[in-house]
């Protein structure tokens, strides 16, 4: 049994200009110990994805499918065990320490709440737990009496992270967790988690846009368009070989330092993500995609297989459009870069 | 800091178009109620402390650091909104604040936030011509606006007029704030994270449009990023800031590819690739400018001295205790390291 399954997911907001569809139809697995990376663009529904596994979505929010997290049914869980598992299973990291920080509370006492309000220990025994976990995550215990204010960004990130830890969970949702740290904070923080999903044996959802720090840190990659993946599989595969090429645009943003193809040569896509509310017709991908040919508007692709452990949601897989049953044969010049590698 | 005469003269002998000449820029610490009331004194964060950097014209010079090195200050310097107690700017040979009004004509600035660069109650029409209307340019300003819009990539420029930002995504966004640049033909662009509020996919076009914009109009740009991809992507060269001063500077090729300093080596070190994460990873936080230390400024996080490397090359003492200025390694190759006159590298 996986530790965390998601079937079927659909969210939905409800806002004043109508419902807005944010997630459609995502499905994920995750064994314990592993590493998931879930990358895309603002607006994509990565960070939904994590609300929705704890139910943390704003009230008035439609969602449906299934979330099974050690074979518990989050969805249609009762209040009361949702907030068990909460911090005990499962526990999330968002962006922002600034701000999912309480700013007039010392950060001893906001690590030890959820372990005395889970009842694992005492209020001094907590305090005690709470000085381990910092100094786990790197800082000093005499940190317990600080701030939030009188932590530098990468120490309140560090400090998040061990409240995370706090009721020793499962799973770790990592929400953009170093985006708007330093490169070199971000590098120690990246190395920190990698360290402590390693040693505690986490699974983690690690949520990013960056997907050059996905590669480093995860077991597997999925990329998500418009409210869907569009493309899953072993992190480094997919990264170095994307088989969508929403996949390959979004890898040309992170150009390798002496990789001479990138040298005075950005490469972009035209236009910018869809609105979740008014998506394109067939694959949401086709206004911008550059292979894009005949059927692309009116076919909706789902993920076909490209290899063993790895699906693609585009017509240009091999065997794609048998599968969608459209007569239309893909271009010759427009050939996924997988395919080309596999045949070579 | 003396300008050394190798990058004094282009290799054409043409004049750069800016010459930065070590400037100094520091900036009143924060102080307390009390610790003012008992008359302690604020501690003063010496943001920029002797830079001096030349531009030539039609380059694009990517100015890299952490946050807080300063390179944002001195693009400010540059832009004539902050102004240095010590050192010169040279704009084509006079100093900036002589005729400041002219040169933020020809100097034009494009921030990082483009959500915040506009005026929300503002149409895109107004938004760009609004620098014609301040510099009083004469002539045709619905054509020169219409001009500027299809420059930044906005076509056809009619459509854009009577949007409002937020009926525009933060690519478009991002093309209006730059069309309100080159309304007013500017022969220098200074653009300070020009992509890093941008979503991945939309950032090579905006990049691309930089790069097209120095060759279709000749235009010099001086870009300040904290990200050394952007700077392999564009840059033809690349200056590296670490606590206020330029620590290498030098042909893009040769700083990413065959960095001199340790600081360089190390910021390249933490760019994510595969694998990256077992490389050393300089600890603690990026550093103070109101306690910049002495000798080389960066040697209490350098790992050529925490290795114990520099005491073995007879150069630790050096490190410690004496500053120093940018030494030429290879012709317009600079770095501000001890390794660097005997010949080693970081």
């Amino acid at each position: 049994m996986s530790l965390l399954s998601v079937r079927g997911l659909h969210v939905t907001y409800t806002t004043q200009a109508g419902a807005v569809p944010a997630v459609r139809g995502i499905d994920i697995e995750l064994d314990r110990g592993q590493v998931l990376g879930l990358a895309g663009e603002s607006g994509c529904g990565k960070s939904t994805i994590a609300g929705a596994i704890l139910r943390l979505l704003p009230a008035g929010t439609q969602v449906s499918g299934e979330v099974m997290l050690e074979g518990d049914d989050v969805l249609g869980m009762r209040a009361r065990r949702l907030r068990a598992i909460r911090w005990t299973e499962a526990s999330i990291v968002f962006q922002g320490a600034m701000h999912a920080l309480n700013p007039v509370q010392r950060i001893g006492e906001q690590i030890a709440e959820p372990i005395i309000l889970h009842g694992q220990a005492g209020e001094r025994e907590a305090v005690v737990r709470a000085g381990a976990l910092l100094e786990q995550v790197g800082l000093p215990p005499r940190r317990l009496k600080d701030y939030p204010h009188e932590l530098s960004g990468g120490q309140r990130q560090r400090a998040m992270i061990a409240m995370a830890l706090a009721c020793n969970p499962s799973l770790i949702i990592a929400d953009e967790p170093t985006t708007a740290l330093d490169v070199m904070v971000q590098a120690q923080v990246l190395r920190l988690l990698k360290e402590l999903q390693r040693d505690l044996g986490l699974a983690m959802i690690f949520i990013t846009h960056d997907l050059s720090v996905l590669v480093e840190t995860c077991d597997r990659l999925a990329i998500m368009y418009a409210g869907r993946i569009i493309e899953e599989g072993p992190a480094e595969v997919v990264f170095h070989q994307p088989a969508h090429p929403y996949t390959r645009a979004l890898a040309a943003a992170f150009p390798e330092i002496g990789d001479q193809r990138f040298r005075r040569n950005p490469s972009g896509l035209p236009g910018d993500p869809p609105y979740p509310a008014d998506l394109p017709s067939g694959c949401t991908f086709h206004p911008r995609c550059p292979d894009v040919f005949g059927p692309c508007p009116d076919v909706d692709p789902r993920l076909y297989d490209v290899s063993p452990g790895r699906r693609a949601a585009c017509l240009l897989v091999e065997g794609a459009l048998a599968a969608a049953g459209v007569t239309a044969a893909a271009p010759e010049t427009a050939r996924s870069d997988a395919t080309a590698e596999e045949e070579a | 800091m003396e300008t050394e005469p190798a990058t004094r003269e282009s290799a054409e002998g043409a004049r750069p178009i800016l010459e930065v000449r070590d400037i100094h820029v520091s900036f009143a610490g924060r102080l307390g109620l009390g610790a003012g009331l008992i008359g302690r004194k604020a501690s003063l964060a010496r943001a920029v402390d002797g830079v001096s950097l030349e531009l030539q014209k039609g380059e694009i010079l990517a100015l890299a650091g952490e946050s807080g090195c300063g390179k944002t200050t001195t693009a400010r310097a540059v832009m004539g909104l902050e102004r240095p107690q010590r050192g010169e700017i040279l704009y084509e040979g006079e100093p900036i604040w002589k005729r400041l009004r002219a040169y933020r004509r020809k100097v034009q600035m494009v921030f990082q936030d483009p959500t915040g660069a506009l005026n929300p109650r503002q149409t895109i029409y107004e938004s760009v011509a609004e620098g014609l209307r301040i510099h009083r340019v004469h002539g045709d300003e619905r054509a020169q606006v219409a001009k500027a819009l299809a420059s930044a990539g906005m076509r056809p420029p009619e459509r854009f007029f009577l949007n409002y930002p937020h009926e525009l995504s933060g690519g478009q966004r991002q093309r209006v704030v730059i069309a309100g640049a080159l309304v007013l033909e500017p022969h220098m662009i200074v653009a300070d994270e020009p992509v890093s509020n941008l979503d991945a996919s939309v950032r090579g076009e905006i990049l691309a449009l930089l790069m097209e914009l120095r060759q279709r109009l000749g235009l010099t740009i001086l870009v300040v990023t904290h990200d050394l991809g952007l700077a392999w992507t564009i840059a033809d060269r690349v200056a590296v800031m670490y606590l206020g001063r330029i620590v290498e500077i030098g042909p893009a090729d040769e700083v990413l590819q065959r960095p001199k300093h340790p600081y360089t080596r190390a910021l390249l070190d933490v760019v994510p690739e595969v694998g990256g994460l077992e490389r050393p990873i300089l600890q603690g936080e990026p550093p103070d400018p109101t306690k910049i230390p002495l000798g080389c400024r960066f040697h209490p996080r350098c790992p050529v001295v925490a290795s114990g490397r520099a005491a073995e090359l007879g150069i630790e003492t050096k490190c410690r205790g004496e500053d120093l200025n940018l030494v030429e390694d290879k012709p317009g190759h600079f770095a501000a390291c001890h390794l660097t006159p005997i010949g080693e590298q970081p």
